[in-house]
């Protein structure tokens, strides 16, 4: 079987899936049986200062037959004494010292009280520090969280200041509650940071409860934004590591990566994106720590399929196909192309094809794709509950050739005329 | 006594009918005899919509609750789900039960009568067809007079689908709402045919909805020992603790209603052996209720001709006895004899009419059992018919209202 176990910026963990800084987290006793299910290593749920916690506190997005396709939450920071956090830290790191366990914090935004808490963690002897400048509600109002967050200078101050005190590796955990991610990447890695990870929760209003008119959740009447997380927003996560990934500034950062990961599958997808070590909570919160082995044994398998001794020998492998669109060939092409003997007759693929593309399909019965008109788009195949649509290659009608290849050629043909020209000169009929 | 299936939960409604495709030109659809709009009312369900589902179905099918428990979906909407072939038909059957019920725990008036037309039409039987076609012409604006030589209306529903699989109070609450839509019952009268020569003088059209007569003799020694089939059946509906059920029971006939007396029999308890004169494939009964017969621990036995019947069981033609301390017939059903008396043109036991229930007497419709003019013994058709002849009624009606004015 491959080797699971990494290296996250010094931390070692034997195999990469790490609890998030979350519920699943929240306690000595909890990550005492996490660790003893098999997880990798953990990241203490956020320390830092006093406070209260309102009940009433999670929404979920559910789909018949599936709960939690997505979480919202509207829980604060740890809502134990610091005190008894820190002691279970020791005492959890002491018993488990093979497994990776970091320690997220935030506290008001001072030097002191960084410097503080900092002092703190290292003296519980955990792996490493989390800082948590993602929270997007409650905290945030206190000037902590996302409040640093989206401020790509705070990122670099704070970030700064706890580098300078600690010896450990520093970690900045990113809100995606930002236009452009890559902004206070940049800036905790120009702070110090000694790794990332992302995302932190989306903010989100799960809805409405149409029977009493009230946010869902409702406490006591009233509500506000929470942080979303699960399933639903892994494609988010997805892109947002990736654009953190490209970054010449990560090239020799470790990153975390989180957001939806329930499956091995989406384990594998974040590291091919560039995550070396996994934070996982919704599916632990859904499911429980058991999970564990299938995230382990669907990876290794996965992993000894694809040939790949380790975790390292596949990491960010599929960043570079990343290009903006203008640099995609306009002259490659596909066309769908329905497999009869699969086919179960619903015709989903003439409905979306009609009423959503580009009436393309004929029903002759079974339903048959005019190759020729099919733009390619695929709506077909996405409908397909068989997935007995193919988009097929077909034979280019022009030699390869990007939008900037043909803008730099010719720039007129950024007007219509220049456009029908091109097309009629290369076989391209849209109707 | 529980039906056969358990109701579904909201939650479990929501999930089976997340799984429907909602395909393009729906199968289902197609294969439904009154055409409800099935991946519109399973996709409301989905929406968490039930009324809204319920108001899908009742609008094509005014007996959806029955017909939701009683169609051989298996034959019909099921069998055509394109997600069969390989895997579980979405369970429209039990979604449309979920969604009736849910319209009828509300207590509501379900239907809503038309602008009065002046009209009035009598219906006799008030069995899924007569109610059907009576719902059609309440809801055109005619005035419907419903008589039912029974005490009860509702037909085979109230007397004849054994209760695991629809209980009276089902029957009757859909009967309920064809009154409270406006029509008027005359249960316990027999309409025999001087009083339907009547009916046909006074009212504007009658619709004939007459069902089948009593289940055939056996004609052969001790025939007399055998009970009537459908009598018990009505027995073990409307006084369900004082049926009288020994062991061993043997039933004979190869139909759906032979399989419903055993089933009965056994939910009782007893050891019950279906004698059928003709082979396995032969079987008149549907095959899922044969499954579910077999399933059951019910015993067949096939190529079995009975040859006389004692106090010992019945004794084959070919000299051996099957013990029976009770021993129910469900040999099938005779025509009814009004047909005949009235000078109606049959086929069979069948009263003949066209496409449109029209017999040959003139202002004069039939259908349901008495035409089974869809090949098919099921609720769900003669709801088809009932509807049928009602809109053809309508549509007659109107003509003449034009034509005085």
């Amino acid at each position: 079987m491959a080797d699971l176990s990494i290296n996250f910026a010094g931390i070692s963990s034997p195999n990469p899936f790490w609890l998030a800084s979350a519920p699943p987290s929240n306690s000595a006793y909890q990550v005492h049986k996490a660790f003893e299910a098999g997880w990798g290593g953990a990241v203490w749920k956020t320390v830092g200062p006093a406070l209260l916690n309102v009940t009433n506190r999670y929404g979920g997005l559910h789909f018949p037959g599936t709960r939690l396709a997505a979480i919202n939450n509207l829980e604060l920071i740890s809502d134990r004494p610091l005190a008894v956090n820190l002691k279970e830290i020791r005492e959890v790191k002491a018993a488990w010292p093979d497994r990776a366990l970091l320690v997220s914090a935030m506290v008001e935004p001072t030097l002191a009280a960084w410097r503080e808490i900092t002092l703190m963690i290292e003296d519980t002897g955990a792996d490493g520090i989390e800082l948590n400048f993602g929270c997007p509600h409650g905290m945030s109002e206190r000037k902590m969280g996302s409040a640093i967050g989206q401020v790509p200078e705070y990122c670099a101050e704070i970030t700064g200041w706890v580098s300078s005190v600690s010896h450990l590796p520093v970690i900045a955990k990113l809100t995606p509650n930002v236009t452009d991610i890559t902004y206070p990447a940049r800036a905790a890695l120009a702070g110090g940071a000694s790794g990332l990870s992302l995302i932190n929760t989306v903010n989100s209003i799960m809805g409405v409860d149409l029977e009493n008119l009230q946010l869902k959740p409702a406490i006591g009447g009233q509500g506000g934004h929470g942080g979303m997380a699960g399933p639903a927003v892994k494609p988010m996560a997805l892109h947002l590591l990736s654009e953190v990934a490209r970054l010449p500034e990560t090239s020799s950062v470790p990153i975390s990566g989180m957001g939806g990961i329930s499956s091995w599958q989406d384990a594998a997808e974040f590291i091919l994106l560039g995550a070396t070590s996994l934070q996982v909570c919704t599916a632990v919160m859904h499911y429980g720590f058991r999970i564990i082995e299938g995230l382990t044994d669907g990876l290794a398998r996965w992993l000894d399929a694809q040939g790949f001794p380790d975790l390292a020998s596949c990491r960010g492998q599929v960043l570079s196909q990343i290009v903006p669109f203008k640099q995609l060939d306009l002259s490659y092409r596909v066309a769908a192309s329905v497999d009869h003997s699969r086919c179960i007759k619903c015709n989903l693929c003439y409905t979306a094809c009609e009423d959503g593309a580009h009436q393309c399909i004929d029903l002759t019965p079974l339903p048959l794709v005019r190759q020729d008109d099919c733009v390619g788009c695929g709506l077909c195949a996405q409908v397909c509950p068989e997935e007995c649509i193919e988009m097929v290659e077909l034979p280019a009608k022009f030699p390869a050739t990007t939008w900037q290849e043909l803008t730099q050629a010719n720039p007129k043909i950024e007007e219509w005329e220049t456009m029908a020209k091109f097309r009629a000169e290369n076989g391209i009929d849209i109707h | 006594m529980p039906e056969i299936h358990p109701p579904l939960s909201a939650f479990l409604a929501r999930s089976e009918a997340s799984r429907c495709l909602y395909c393009h030109d729906p199968p289902c659809l197609a294969a439904c005899p009154t055409a409800i709009n099935i991946p519109e009312f399973i996709h409301r369900i989905a929406d968490s919509n039930p009324l809204g589902a319920a108001e899908v179905i009742l609008s094509a099918n005014p007996l959806g609750a029955s017909c939701a428990r009683v169609c051989p979906v298996e034959e019909l909407c099921e069998g055509a789900c394109v997600l069969g072939a390989q895997y579980r038909p979405i369970a429209i059957g039990q979604l449309q039960r979920y969604a009736t019920d849910s319209a009828y725990a509300t207590g509501r008036p379900l239907f809503q009568p038309g602008p009065a037309s002046g009209k009035r039409v009598a219906v006799v039987g008030a069995g899924p067809a007569g109610l059907a076609c009576a719902t059609g012409l309440l809801q055109a604006g005619h005035a419907v007079t419903i008589y039912e030589q029974n005490p009860l209306a509702g037909g085979l529903s109230s007397y004849g689908i054994i209760p695991q699989r629809e209980p009276l109070e089902v029957a009757l609450a859909e009967v309920a709402q064809v009154v409270a839509l406006g029509a008027e019952l005359k249960t316990g009268v027999k309409v025999d045919s001087q009083l339907c020569q009547d009916l046909i003088q006074s009212y504007d059209a009658v619709f004939l909805a007459l069902g089948l007569g009593q289940v055939n003799d056996l004609e052969l020694p001790g025939a007399e020992l055998a009970q009537d089939g459908l009598e018990w059946i009505a027995s073990a509906k409307l006084a369900p603790n004082n049926l009288r059920v020994l062991n061993p029971v043997v039933v004979i006939g190869g139909g759906n209603t032979a399989l419903d007396c055993a089933t009965v029999a056994r939910a009782y308890g007893a050891e019950v052996t279906v004698l059928v004169r003709r082979s396995a494939a032969e079987l008149r009964a549907y095959p899922h209720e044969v499954a579910q017969a077999h399933a059951l621990g019910i015993q067949f036995r096939f190529l079995a001709v009975p040859a006389r019947i004692t106090a010992e069981g019945v004794w084959l033609q070919d000299g051996t006895l099957v013990p029976a301390a009770q021993v129910i017939r469900a040999t099938g059903q005779s025509g009814s004899d009004l047909a005949g008396q009235l000078g109606l043109a049959q086929k069979g036991k069948y009263i003949s009419v066209d496409a449109e229930g029209k017999t040959n007497l003139e202002r004069v419709w039939a259908g349901g059992d008495c035409t089974r003019s869809r090949g098919m013994a099921a609720t769900v058709t003669a709801v088809r018919d009932g509807l049928n002849s009602a809109a053809s009624i309508d549509h007659y009606l109107q003509g003449e209202r034009a034509w005085r004015t």
